[in-house]
């Protein structure tokens, strides 16, 4: 009931959004074509302006997974983890989520695949890949865009948010699916 | 900081790649990567220049004012820098109701605008985040996912019987990050006003 709708006001936001925002314009009598093409107009140019930071990023996180670093830099705490319950399988995920959102969907995707959707590891893995956002990503992304160099004090409120969801996912699936 | 990660990434990427003995997945996997990264930056062309448009509308028309409004005050707790009717406030009330609904492709648009505008409020060195900045980028990457939609859609396509039983599960998990990043986001804003780091 309430999943219907939730995908129900899923399906609805962005053409309610449109439809608003068009018969407010027409109301106010804004020239509306005219001021889309105007603020239309740096699309292209914002969305260019970002490819070194992606191609950066992207470059660095496809050369530390493929290369076999992710499994050197993950054999130290597996004992520790292995003593918490916390399924092996699901590290690299962790580790991933907030540096590339396709790469932890390629992982989620696999673990789904090899373990199956609805055991225990599918589900770990699916709430642990919804639980958070890209912070890296983003926090490179956004700031690049308006020319911030000092990031301060976001990247460990970010990380210190994405692990606390991470717990969040592990206690709450243990709660409910194990 | 980021230039120590992505430094660090690389060097030990191509060293372990050496050592391992397949020097040859360094070339493939850069390659990969940036091909990708291009990819996805000119697939947001068309979202970025279309949602760009529609913002001015709504912007030239008054409308982020009306939203601003609605929600002030939330957003007035969390923003204390950001004036009420600032159009940065509206870009940002648009750009986490969108990640809520796990609208990622519609997000990214009003976030860079939103980010964009608060440059505009940066009343100190424009190459240094304002704590408005890092308070919008604290909720932005934490916020709470009520539909998540892409791997609803993984599952669906794995054959789950009941793909959607994981909605109520990440409802919890992104709400417990979200209230962790605010917590965090006030407390290490206090400390560096306080001048104890910089």
């Amino acid at each position: 009931m309430v999943i219907h709708w939730i995908n129900t006001v899923s399906s609805w936001f962005i053409p309610f959004f449109l439809l608003a925002v068009f018969l407010h314009g027409s109301y106010k009598k804004i020239p509306l074509y005219d001021t889309f093409i105007e603020g239309a107009r740096e699309g292209f140019t914002l969305a260019v302006r970002l490819i070194p930071y992606v191609v950066g990023i992207y470059v660095a996180v496809s050369l530390f997974e493929n290369s076999g670093a992710m499994d050197i830099l993950l054999y130290p705490f597996r004992p520790a983890l292995t003593f918490l319950g916390v399924p092996e399988e699901v590290i690299p995920l962790m580790v991933v989520r907030p540096l590339s959102g396709p790469a932890a969907l390629g992982i989620t995707a696999g673990l789904i695949e090899k373990f199956g959707p609805d055991s225990y590891i599918g589900r770990l893995a699916s709430v642990i890949d919804g639980s958070t956002d890209t912070t890296l990503y983003i926090l490179a992304v956004y700031f690049a865009s308006v020319g911030v160099k000092n990031p301060r004090y976001s990247l460990p409120v970010g990380l210190t948010s994405d692990f606390s969801g991470f717990i969040a996912a592990l206690l709450i699936c243990q709660m409910v699916f194990a | 900081m980021v230039n120590i990660i992505w430094a660090a990434m690389l060097l030990t990427g191509i060293v372990v790649a050496a050592v391992n003995g397949n020097i040859d997945v360094v070339t493939t996997a850069a390659l990969k990567g940036a091909q990708w990264a291009v990819d996805f930056a000119l697939g947001l062309i068309a979202i970025m220049t279309f949602w760009l448009g529609i913002m001015k509308v709504a912007e030239e028309a008054g409308m982020v004012r009306i939203f601003a409004n609605m929600v002030k005050p939330v957003t007035r707790f969390l923003f204390p820098t950001v004036p009420r009717d600032h159009p940065a406030m509206g870009a940002i009330i648009m750009n986490l109701s969108a990640n809520v609904l796990g609208l990622g492709n519609a997000a990214t648009p009003m976030g860079l605008i939103a980010m964009k505008e608060l440059q505009k409020l940066n009343k100190s060195d424009p190459e240094t985040a304002s704590e408005a900045m890092c308070t919008f980028l604290a909720l932005n990457t934490s916020c709470i996912t009520v539909i998540p939609a892409t791997i609803i859609g993984i599952r669906i396509q794995a054959g789950s019987l009941n793909p959607t039983e994981i909605v109520g599960t990440t409802i919890f998990a992104t709400s417990c990050a979200m209230f962790v990043a605010v917590v965090a986001d006030r407390i290490l804003r206090a400390l560096f006003r306080r001048g104890r780091w910089r």
